[in-house]
């Protein structure tokens, strides 16, 4: 249970990253942080104390590994969900350069040619 | 045609990167994969009108284990808006975006967007959507971006941080619907939900969705990077966010999931209405007051989208009369198309001008119909259309939306709407005097027509603002009452489990 709330700490503290940091480099680390929650929260739906690796060995019965492997499917998604993270954090320290050398600033504060 | 069925997305995602590798040889073979890859997803999606639903078992693994293709009513139809759209706006992009540099990395990237939207439109599977939905938003951030001046630059980075956010929630909803079905395909998912019925996390889960699902469709509370983003992008972009992407990742997921998985439900109904009707009337107030042409369209979509929720909210209220229920899911899903042909046609005009003159503020521009005669009256059809002349379109749906919500006994949202259209028709007034009619200014004298790639789609979707509109009374539409009814078949849906 404890694992569960931790995961929801680690969303706030992105979101806070996210909302309270002027510069744009801390917001993708907060962006970062709360896609890093989801994937702790969906990783743990699969969870199982004492579970052991998804996969069937010589010599073991199918009722052993049902009863203690672990839900293999949300490793799967989180694998999925990381690799989608990194394109997006790409594209987001792109964006990032880009706005670097237009603006000569990392502070969001200063970048407000858009009027909302 | 059901054994093509994954191939909606496959083309276009292959089109996408065999587009990079071929442009290497020659830049102007980018242009001729677009258009071809374009024209045979329009052809495929309007064949796939004459199917009757099926599912499609990717690698045929059994339905519940596998990832389930669904075609019923609502996912053809959004596939002929999209594809359509799609292959208008690339025919619009030809000339228009030689004033860009790095076109094939543009198209490529416009076809990556086209494959998620096909994607989340055709799959019966939860996390699937949730890829696809991924790879559009990613495509539609960098699309945004584009031009990378410092505006367009700003607006990506606010889009994309947003819609980050959204997409968290959205994964976040997936992961608890994990949790307490232990299924991800949508089928099967509802049919769990009918046993589980509606729980406290049951409940989480659908305010999760509505907040990541309504950032995508850009309802009010969540509204505020559309009217940077939209406005940023290049015109044919422009189009497709505002006339098909805000509806294929936002209100398209959202009908699904509310009512094909969660089922109807009153309280879900009354907040979805309720944001409805503020996207309405904050999208409007805002819109009159802008002078840039494309941000006012942006802030119009809002409104527009807001007909849109509250149809669809209508349709989701179980307490209701089923066929006054039934009548608001029309005029919604109505109104869906119309806004998708109109908006589209509206943001592609101002792209035309803008090619032309140079601007986009509208204090700027004028008198311009007699120098540009054909975009001036495409954009005149559109703009009568989205403000609900009759016989046009936009008047149709919005009486439909509008009847429905007064027969329903919702005295407070009917006369909002009809009032919202009243205060869109004074904005366009407003936008057409000022661009079209009036005075030329100087600089302008030596402006011509808009090139014929441009002004094909404009003709092409103004006959259909205006054809619609006038087959309306005599044409039933089998297509939208087929959409309506796959929606509100709930039973239906779950028996996609066992192959429908």
């Amino acid at each position: 249970m404890i694992l569960y709330f931790l995961s929801m700490v680690l969303l706030v503290m992105g979101l806070y990253c996210l909302v309270a940091k002027k510069n744009i480099v801390k917001k993708i680390i907060g962006i970062v942080i709360i896609e890093y929650s989801v994937n702790l929260f969906l990783v743990l739906v699969g969870y199982r104390s004492g579970g052991i690796a998804p996969i069937l060995v010589k010599g073991m019965q199918a009722e052993e590994l049902v009863q203690k492997g672990v839900d293999p499917l949300p490793q799967a998604l989180v694998l999925t969900s990381i690799v989608i993270g990194l394109g997006t954090m790409a594209l987001m320290v792109a964006l990032c350069l880009r706005m670097y050398e237009k603006f000569k600033t990392f502070d969001m504060s200063k970048i407000n040619t858009l009027k909302g | 045609m059901q054994t093509y069925y994954p191939l909606f997305t496959a083309i276009p995602l292959a089109a996408a990167f065999l587009n990079l590798l071929l442009s290497k040889i020659s830049m102007k073979v980018s242009d001729y994969i677009a258009f071809l890859v374009t024209g045979i997803l329009a052809v495929m999606a309007v064949r796939m009108l004459f199917e009757a639903p099926f599912i499609y078992a990717v690698g045929n693994w059994r339905p519940p284990l596998g990832i389930l293709l669904v075609s019923d009513g609502l996912s053809s139809l959004m596939l002929v808006i999209i594809n359509v759209i799609g292959l208008l706006a690339v025919i619009f992009s030809m000339k228009y975006m030689t004033t860009y540099t790095a076109k094939p990395k543009y198209y490529s990237l416009f076809m990556l967007m086209i494959a998620g939207m096909n994607g989340v439109v055709i799959t019966g599977d939860m996390f699937n959507l949730y890829v696809f939905l991924e790879i559009a938003s990613i495509a539609s951030y960098a699309l945004v971006g584009f031009g990378t001046g410092k505006r367009e630059l700003e607006a990506s980075f606010k889009y994309l941080v947003l819609g980050g956010v959204a997409s968290t929630a959205i994964l976040f909803g997936i992961a608890f619907l994990y949790s307490i079905t232990g299924t991800l395909n949508m089928p099967d998912l509802a049919q769990q939900l009918e046993t589980i019925g509606m729980t406290r996390t049951v409940g989480f889960v659908v305010a999760l969705f509505i907040m990541g699902f309504g950032l995508k469709a850009s309802a009010v509370p969540f509204h505020a990077w559309l009217p940077d983003a939209h406005p940023s992008a290049p015109a044919p972009i422009s189009a497709m966010l505002s006339g098909v992407l805000i509806k294929a990742l936002g209100i398209y997921t959202i009908m699904r999931i509310m009512f094909n998985i969660i089922g109807q439900n009153e309280l879900i109904s009354a907040i979805i209405m309720f944001l409805g009707a503020l996207s309405m009337v904050v999208g409007v107030l805002l819109a009159v007051g802008q002078s840039d042409f494309k941000r006012m369209l942006a802030y119009h979509s809002i409104s527009q989208m807001g007909y849109v929720t509250i149809g669809v909210g209508l349709g989701l209220n179980p307490k209701i009369d089923p066929a006054v229920a039934a009548l608001g899911l029309f005029g919604g899903l109505f109104h869906l198309v119309n806004h998708a042909v109109f908006k589209s046609c509206l943001f592609l005009c101002s792209g035309a001008f803008e090619y032309r003159t140079g601007t986009r503020e509208k204090h700027e521009m004028g008198g311009l119909v007699r120098k540009m005669p054909v975009t001036s009256t495409t954009c005149s059809i559109a703009s009568l259309s989205i403000s609900g002349v009759p016989p046009f379109n936009g008047f149709w749906s919005k009486l439909i939306i509008i009847l429905a919500l007064i027969k329903a006994g919702y005295w407070i949202y009917g006369p909002i709407a009809v009032l919202v259209a009243f205060i869109t028709l004074i904005s366009f007034i407003r936008l057409q005097t000022g661009v079209m009619f009036g005075k030329l200014p100087e600089k302008f004298s030596g402006v011509k027509e808009a090139p014929f790639a441009m002004t094909l789609p404009l003709i092409l979707l103004a006959i259909l603002c205006l054809g619609i509109g006038i087959a309306y009374p005599w044409i039933d539409y089998g297509l939208l009452q087929a959409a309506r009814d796959a929606l509100l078949d709930k039973m239906a849906y779950m028996n996609y489990l066992i192959g429908g």
